[in-house]
């Protein structure tokens, strides 16, 4: 008599310090809950100020490109050596894409190019000029374009 | 009669609430990200069609941050701009004295994309000052 009746009872078991704690946890999960963008990196390269040996062949000239600014930060008109472009991100791609076709394709041609933007753009315009210079998308795939990149000397402006 | 169902305990069925909630919990477990002392708050990356994360992580990168207002971050703590080259200084006394050289050190620049590009570049001055070569500007990636 006495083992029927275990058997067939069940065992209620006290949820509710468990459940607490689950739903601790939980809160604090959703709330150091962050949505992480991918980020990706453009490399630069800016040997030291004084090369340690003067170079046998003079390196090839590298594609200057200057970017003005308005006051407000803005981009005012960008400059391929000295003919203006205008702010058309698409245009300069088109110019460094012939450049790079005309001395052998992106893949043979061992060009620098030079940004020099002024001081007080924006960050942001100095990024587009970098992505359109380096590659393009079409239908999907990547095509590199010019992979470096880097920025043209200039007169320090930290104070001392 | 009815006075014996009030006082009889109802029993609710706690199974499947518990199942969703933990795999709620196992589902912001898995998507937590705790590395925020390279990524702060105050930046907002600009965007870039091109910008693919990278296969592989770099190996011990200088991560500089640099804010809208012109100040830097470095190693979570925010610096003027003549400040950061003190304590860059002293970072590379310190790998120096480890044997790692400087010239094979990373430097991650992350810049809002409202910084002005001249600090920008002062912050890079200053790291070619001692004696870095290896820069990489960081963006978001955009679609």
């Amino acid at each position: 008599m006495k083992r029927n009746r275990s058997q067939h009872k069940r065992i209620a078991l006290d949820m509710t310090s468990m459940i607490d704690v689950v739903f601790l946890l939980l809160v604090f999960f959703v709330m150091t809950f962050k949505i992480v963008i991918p980020e990706g990196d453009f490399s630069i390269k800016m040997p030291p100020a004084a090369p340690s040996q003067p170079l046998d062949v003079d390196p090839p000239e590298p594609i200057r490109i200057r970017m003005r600014a308005n006051e407000d930060g803005t981009l005012a008109g960008m400059y391929y050596g000295d003919d203006p472009l205008g702010t058309s991100f698409r245009e300069l791609r088109g110019r460094v894409l012939r450049e790079v076709t005309r001395r052998g394709g992106p893949d043979k041609a061992d060009i620098d190019i030079e940004l020099a933007p002024a001081d007080n753009l924006h960050y942001g315009h100095v990024m587009e000029a970098i992505t359109a210079v380096t590659g393009q998308i079409q239908n999907g795939n990547v095509y590199r374009i010019c992979d470096q990149v880097k920025f043209a000397p200039r007169a320090s402006t930290i104070p001392d | 009669m009815k006075f014996k169902s009030k006082s009889e305990k109802k029993e609710l069925d706690m199974t499947p609430m518990i199942d969703i909630t933990f795999l709620l919990i196992a589902f912001f477990m898995v998507l937590i990200n705790f590395s925020e002392a390279d990524q702060s708050e105050r930046i907002k990356l600009p965007a870039s069609e091109l910008a693919k994360p990278p296969d592989k992580p770099l190996v011990e990168p200088v991560v500089l941050q640099i804010a809208e207002d012109g100040t830097t971050i470095f190693n979570g703590r925010t610096y003027e701009i003549r400040a950061l080259r003190d304590q860059l200084d002293l970072y590379r006394r310190l790998q120096t004295s480890m044997n790692k050289p400087m010239s094979a050190a990373t430097v991650v620049i992350r810049a809002d994309g409202f910084a002005q590009s001249g600090t920008v570049q002062d912050v890079i001055q200053i790291c070619r000052d001692l004696g870095m070569q290896n820069f990489k500007l960081r963006a978001k990636q955009s679609k």
